[in-house]
């Protein structure tokens, strides 16, 4: 039995379907587009349960990826039953939503969430009467005190099980002009369809007289020439309305479903003369005020940062005293060889230096997932969005680029709310040189041991130049290759809200499992990968009688290695921009993933260094880098290529190869450009 | 007036709802109808985007995109 859950934004259906399904969820991506899908699977009433949570949109007029996604889940999949999460407190607005559920035909029930809050502001919804009036069961919950959800749940199974009726109360209606045109085109359609088209014929009627683009195209690939015949006649009949009206059809039957709504809610809501206090608006007054917005709002952004590096600090050290204990230890079992060296040096090293940022990279996404459940995310959009539009952006592509601070991938993912094809295409150029959380490492370690006391300077430098690029060229892409009108900026700015602790958990427990995910696969494979080119071919030494001979050995090891000879072959490349042979191939297994320039270099530099950070930056100083060849380094890491699963994202996100391609020509190019000038500059300027 | 004259505070009602069809049909959608009303909350810290409240909801949109939508203000501006 499989169940949709619809509603608008900020409805409160996160916390629903994590109530309904607690960890059991998968999250994975819709087929064909990657819009997150979320699904879970639960046992209940004696039946086996897929909660689906739909993407939250405010209507089904397919403009965005979301909305298109929904519709056509609901169309081509048929889930046995639809809940709409309504918010109660919000009941018109939600209820254009659940109108367009309804001509859908349907199983639909309606919750109305957030009854508490409704009640508090001293709405009165007659629940009844709007099941009577909507022909549509109505239940009332309040998803984050889990009230009501076992009776919704147990409706949603009832009426799965029940036959669909569709009652005559449910037919949305229209005036006499509109009504009359959709029987007109229905009765067209009905005479002249093919039989395996599988719409509702006055839902057809409905959405080609709204000039709906995606059920046109779909006429025309599955109905033939008869097909033909039942456009011209929508053309004909459109615009017969048109004339009529003075206006497009689908304004009027946008404006004529709003009417409808709004003699619904005189019926069934009735709101108490009290008070209400909204505390909501009192927190903006602060929070987008005239002078205190953008010094608050900044505030944050630095205080998500601190937070992130300073008490980040704290378990980064345990972590890494725990990997260093474990290397110490599985090396006293193993025998002296090839094999503990592999793993020892290879996997604990590899994988230990990168596992130690899984604390920066949680309390990163957790701060950016405060942001968004609180709703500060959309004030941030609404202060930013002159600024973004100055540099050719919209408001909303301030939210992907903050989280490219976090990670590109889902950041990219994250453009979809981007409207315009082309807003999100230069949003997600753009966001990879938001400086993501996996290049931290590098500027950890290349900051911390040539700039020691201003290594966090060094680093906020590092960010600020990548936003700085961003910006840049994002107003070069805009004039030059992706010209056009921006997308409009009408957006809901939700009410305030307490974050669920639950769903900040849950949504933790995913980063840091796709996180381990990544370590246990990508890296530990690129880890042995990397281990395995510089140990061979094997280099004939000296025995080794003491430590500091064993270093040496170990560094003649790896220059004689096959990872030696490619970083040798590539050297000439970045020896303009003050990278030696070692920093090339770090540079180079980067592309795998980006904390791997970490990993490589604790191979290629501190071949004694076993997963400690101090040997790595001891092994560094006397590796001739000098500070300047370091910012060199973490510029061309900052700017350069993105690692492979955000090329992945990027090319599934724009489905364009050429994009991809661009984008990886671009970075390298630019990358390597900027190092250069701040190279050779530097050492002009004497450094 | 144009919606994009009205002042912080003022009041009035949606008479008509111009620009291009995408976008109408957005400000449709989210409840921005003719006849509704309309209350400007505040204008963002750089003039732009503005803030509204319709219906109970807060809505933000651009100082060109309110330029397109046609009000009758209930108080003279500045009252």
């Amino acid at each position: 039995m499989r169940i949709a859950l619809a509603g608008n934004p900020n409805s409160g259906k996160t916390t629903i379907f994590n109530s309904l399904t607690g960890t059991r969820q998968k999250v994975g991506n819709w087929p064909g587009v990657t819009v997150e899908k979320k699904e879970g699977d639960i046992r209940k009433f004696g039946h086996d349960i897929k909660i689906i949570d739909l993407p939250g949109t405010y209507s089904l007029t397919p403009f965005s990826i979301e909305e298109i996604v929904a519709r056509d889940f609901i169309l081509d999949e048929n889930p046995d039953v639809v809940i709409d999460i309504i918010d109660a407190s919000n009941l018109e607005r939600n209820l254009y939503l659940a109108n367009q559920l309804r001509e859908l035909d349907c199983k639909v029930i309606f919750a109305l969430n957030m009854a508490d809050v409704a009640r508090s502001r001293g709405l009165k919804i007659d629940a009844a009467k709007l099941s009577e009036l909507l022909g549509v069961p109505v239940l009332f919950t309040v998803g984050n005190k889990n009230e009501g959800l076992d009776d919704l749940l147990k409706a949603a199974v009832d009426l799965a099980k029940s036959p669909l009726v569709i009652p005559e109360e449910r037919k949305v209606r229209y005036s006499k002009e509109i009504d009359a045109a959709i029987k007109d085109l229905k009765a067209t359609i009905q005479q002249h369809i093919d039989p395996a088209f599988p719409y509702n014929p006055r839902w057809t009627a409905v959405k080609l007289l709204e000039d709906d683009k995606i059920i046109k195209q779909r006429l025309n690939e599955k109905s033939g020439p008869s097909g033909q015949v039942i456009l011209a006649k929508a053309g004909v009949l459109r615009g017969r309305l048109s004339k009529f009206f003075n206006d497009d059809p689908e304004i009027v039957m946008t404006d004529e479903r709003y009417g409808f709504i709004a003699g619904i809610i005189k019926e069934v809501q009735s709101s108490s003369t009290r008070q209400r206090v909204d505390m909501s608006r009192n927190i903006d007054l602060v929070l987008t005020n005239r002078f205190l917005g953008f010094p608050i709002f900044i505030f944050f952004i630095w205080a998500m940062f601190q937070a992130t590096f300073t008490l980040g600090a704290f378990p980064m050290e345990w972590i890494d005293a725990g990997v260093g204990y474990l290397s110490g230890f599985v090396g006293g079992l193993l025998p002296e060889g090839l094999f503990k060296d592999l793993i020892v040096n290879g996997m604990i090293a590899g994988v230990g230096s990168i596992i130690i940022f899984l604390p920066n990279i949680l309390i990163l996404f957790f701060c950016i997932a405060l942001f968004e459940d609180t709703g500060y995310m959309a004030r941030a959009a609404f202060l930013m969005d002159k600024i973004m539009h100055l540099i050719g952006l919209h408001g909303k592509s301030f939210i992907p680029m903050l989280m490219g601070f976090g990670c590109s991938v889902p950041a990219i993912i994250a453009a979809r709310s981007l409207e315009s094809r082309k807003d999100r295409i230069l949003t997600i150029l753009i966001t990879p040189f938001m400086s993501c959380s996996a290049r931290l490492p590098v500027y950890i370690v290349l900051a911390g041991t040539f700039f020691a006391a201003q290594a966090g300077t060094v680093i906020f430098g590092i960010y600020l130049f990548g936003i700085v690029m961003a910006i840049v060229t994002g107003r070069l892409f805009r004039t030059v290759l992706l010209r056009g009108e921006d997308a409009p900026f009408v957006m809901e700015l939700p009410p305030y809200r307490v974050p669920m602790v639950k769903n900040l958990m849950i949504h933790m427990w995913d980063r840091a499992k796709m996180f381990l995910k990544k370590m246990g696969g990508i890296i530990l494979v690129g880890s042995i990968i990397i281990w395995t080119l510089s140990n061979f071919p094997r280099y004939e030494t000296p025995k080794a009688l003491t430590p500091e001979m064993a270093v040496q050995n170990a560094a003649l090891q790896a220059e004689n290695s096959c990872i030696g000879k490619v970083g040798k072959f590539i050297e000439p490349v970045f020896a303009p921009i003050g990278i030696d042979w070692r920093g090339s191939v770090a540079l180079l297994t980067g592309f795998v993933a980006k904390e791997i320039v970490v990993s490589t270099m604790g191979v290629l530099y501190a071949a004694d260094g076993g997963a400690e950070s101090d040997a790595l930056q001891n092994a560094l100083r006397k590796s001739g880098m000098t500070p300047l060849s370091a910012l060199s380094m973490m510029i061309f890491v900052l700017l350069y290529v993105p690692c492979l699963a955000t090329v992945g994202a990027i090319n599934r996100e724009t489905g364009s190869v050429k994009w991809t391609l661009f984008n990886i020509a671009f970075t390298s190019g630019v990358a390597w450009m900027m190092s250069f000038v701040v190279y050779q500059g530097g050492r002009l300027m004497g450094f | 007036m144009r919606l994009s004259d009205m002042q912080k505070g003022q009041t009035g009602k949606i008479v008509r709802i111009g620009g291009e069809i995408k976008l109408r049909r957005r400000i449709l959608e989210m409840g921005l109808t003719r006849g509704s009303e309309i209350y400007v909350e505040k204008y963002a810290p750089l003039k732009d985007p503005l803030e509204l409240v319709v219906r109970g909801n807060h809505i933000s949109l651009r100082v060109n995109e309110a330029a397109e939508i046609d009000v009758e203000a209930a108080e003279p501006a500045g009252v």
